[in-house]
């Protein structure tokens, strides 16, 4: 490598995770963060079935998500005996291997997403990788992060490693000063809708400017989350003093000289001002609204104060067929105000918007409210789930006819049965509005904690404006 | 895993675009053995509310049966990183797909599995649409070492593939088997990163 080259931030990381550069461009990564759940059951099973064991077990981590149940902490909570034996599984491979992990129950349980950055095991200028296409999210502290599948599981597992071909860079400014009510899902999923559910394939994103750069940690976390979205494998904001602060004293983050020599190494992070990017986009933060998906893409996606589609202004053929396909399994109308849809029940949850952060904004509106459909709540992890009962959110939740429940992936993928009934219309904080994802003829709007909130209280897709107004 | 040389197969299109993981796989059928994933492919798209078959889904179509290549629409395999994604599709046969696009997670996902991912220009899909909906020859010819498909109709189609993937899949080589052959590269890596980054570990 040439050392004289502008290179991104990307690139910084990237390469010095090199461990051997082959002539046809594939070059085997090292891995310094390995995150498991409890659907790696299948990568262990294949790695012991070859007869290797885990390399690096002091650079894994494993926690229990998926398949948990959200009713209760403990193993007896979950009813399905197979979803039992998965996340049994996990413990009993994390245990045979030395894997450090997490059980249900203790504080530091929860979405693998939200325990690695709280628990300081994610940090700046590594590279970590976990068998869930959400890893991105940890980019949001300068770690190259990004999903793989099981077979790639069992090859970190056995090697700490993994063939890549080096994506391209894509850089997202964001500039100015966000309105009051705007929150990082707001811009995420309007960056997805300039990019296309397709637009990020084969790069990685590093979202810059100074809107990104005013972000916490936590609404950071929001938009690296949702990277994949935009088909982008992964995520990154160069760190920062925040992200500093953020780390200093987390369970694993490094400590007294550790620290110093890590924070001299961090704060070299971050693209050159003369880097090149195969793509990018600018957005104007003052330009961005309350933000709420229609169809079944995260791509399709308006502000709260638009109308439905209409397929008949569509350009070309495959557009209007995906959209009149999408209107038909979503229950909608071409041209109908967005805000007048009625809404069966909300989700506020998942690895994009269940932390502490995500909690305060959403207590804060549902704060002397009441919510006029289901509603539930459910923290990130039972660390976030402690903080919010500390400060009493969980009170303000309850008063206001919220459920509130414990820590798991839940009802952004349903795999532990948490999911809604057919034709049943859920406003969800999640990151997927894919057909079926909540389950089977389930209709998902994916937006902000805030937006959750105020269409719980009205029971129709609403903004906290509109709330101000009734 | 089972090479892959060449292919002369059957082929199904299924004209639609950013189909994702959940609709290969309903995330109600993940954590089952695989032998009982098998039937769960595209299951909300080929049956009804009521458990009845969508006729207008082609693999409901007797004349779409037996097929072992997939043409698909732009952003195949968006969405999640479940690998059984692409294990249920090779369980019900399909051992090459076709599309403009594909997502990257599921891309890779093919490969660890012998399963042959082949990206052609759009218009080129359209094509095959075409051929494989108002035609009787469905089938299409796939060679690997030549990095060529026919369509029916005769025409010839190259595509491009990484020679390190492509030397994979021809020999049916895992990837843990030739990364292990770098075990002494890793290792120099460990004792450097060691050395550079004495506080990550």
């Amino acid at each position: 490598m040439n050392r004289h080259l502008p290179s991104t931030l990307f690139d910084k990381v990237w390469d010095r995770h090199v461990v051997h550069a082959r002539p046809d461009g594939y070059q085997l990564l090292y891995v310094d963060r390995h995150l498991m759940h409890d659907g790696s059951a299948e990568g262990f099973a294949r790695l012991r079935t070859r007869g290797l064991s885990v390399r690096r077990p002091d650079l894994s981590l494993a926690t229990p998500d998926h398949f948990n149940s959200t009713s209760g902490s403990s193993i007896d909570a979950i009813a399905d005996p197979h979803k039992r034996s998965l996340v049994e599984r996990l413990k009993d491979n994390a245990s045979r291997e030395s894997v450090a992990y997490f059980f249900l129950g203790e504080d530091s349980q929860g979405i693998a997403h939200v325990v690695g950055p709280e628990q300081g095991f994610t940090l700046p200028g590594t590279t970590l990788v976990c068998g869930d296409s959400h890893t991105a999210t940890h980019g949001a502290l300068g770690a190259l992060a990004f999903g793989i599948g099981s077979s790639e599981v069992s090859h970190v597992l056995a090697t700490q490693t993994l063939w890549q071909r080096k994506p391209k860079a894509l850089r997202v400014s964001v500039d100015g000063v966000l309105a009051p009510g705007i929150y990082a899902k707001d811009m995420i999923l309007r960056i997805i809708a300039e990019l296309s559910a397709s637009g990020g394939v084969g790069h990685v994103i590093e979202y810059a400017g100074s809107t990104i750069r005013s972000l916490s940690i936590e609404s950071r976390l929001t938009v690296c989350n949702m990277s994949i979205e935009a088909g982008a494998r992964a995520g990154m904001i160069a760190p920062d003093d925040i992200t500093f602060n953020y780390l200093i004293n987390k369970p694993r983050s490094p400590k007294e000289l550790a620290w110093d020599r890590a924070l001299r190494f961090w704060i070299t992070l971050r693209s050159d001002d003369d880097a090149v990017f195969s793509k990018s986009l600018s957005l104007d933060a003052a330009s961005i609204k309350p933000m709420i998906t229609w169809g079944i893409s995260p791509e399709d996606c308006l502000s709260t104060d638009q109308n439905i589609p209409d397929p008949e202004s569509m350009c070309s053929t495959a557009e209007r067929q995906a959209c009149e396909r999408a209107l038909a399994y979503m229950g909608l109308q071409p041209g109908q105000p967005i805000n007048s849809v009625k809404v069966d029940r909300v989700f506020i949850g998942s690895c994009t918007n269940s932390r502490i952060e995500d909690l305060r904004v959403a207590a804060s509106i549902a704060q002397g409210r009441k919510v006029s459909i289901p509603a539930w709540v459910v923290p990130g992890s039972g660390l976030v789930k402690r903080q919010a009962e500390a400060e009493g959110l969980d009170k303000v939740f309850l008063e206001a006819g919220f459920e509130w429940r414990h820590p798991g992936c839940s009802m952004c993928v349903g795999m532990n049965g948490d999911i809604g009934s057919r034709g049943e219309r859920i406003v969800s904080t999640s990151n997927r509005n894919f057909i079926g994802r909540q389950g089977p003829g389930v209709r998902t709007h994916l937006a902000s904690p805030a937006t959750a909130v105020a269409t719980a209280v009205l029971g129709r897709i609403a903004s906290v404006d509109q709330l101000e107004v009734s | 895993m089972k090479a892959f040389v060449t292919l002369e197969a059957k082929a199904m299109p299924l004209d639609l675009a950013n189909v994702d993981t959940d609709q290969i796989i309903p995330a109600r059928f993940l954590g089952l053995p695989r032998p009982d994933q098998v039937d769960a492919l595209f299951r909300d798209l080929r049956f009804g509310d009521n458990g009845e078959a969508v006729l207008t889904f082609p693999m409901n179509q007797t004349r779409f049966s037996g097929s072992k290549i997939l043409v698909v629409g732009n952003n195949f395999g968006c969405g999640s990183s479940r690998e059984n994604a692409v294990t249920t599709l090779l369980d019900n046969g399909f051992e090459c797909i076709i599309a403009p696009s594909f997502g990257d997670i599921f891309y890779n996902n093919c490969l660890q599995n012998g399963v042959l991912p082949i990206v052609i220009q759009h218009q080129r899909v359209v094509r095959l649409f075409d051929l494989l909906t108002t035609g009787s020859n469905h089938h299409v010819w796939v060679d690997l070492e030549n990095q060529s498909l026919k369509f029916p109709d005769g025409t010839t189609e190259h595509f491009d593939i990484d020679s390190f993937r492509k030397s994979c899949l021809l020999k049916g080589l895992d990837a843990i088997d030739l990364t292990l052959s770098y075990s002494e590269a890793i290792e120099d890596y460990e004792k450097n990163r060691f050395i550079e980054l004495e506080w990550q570990v």
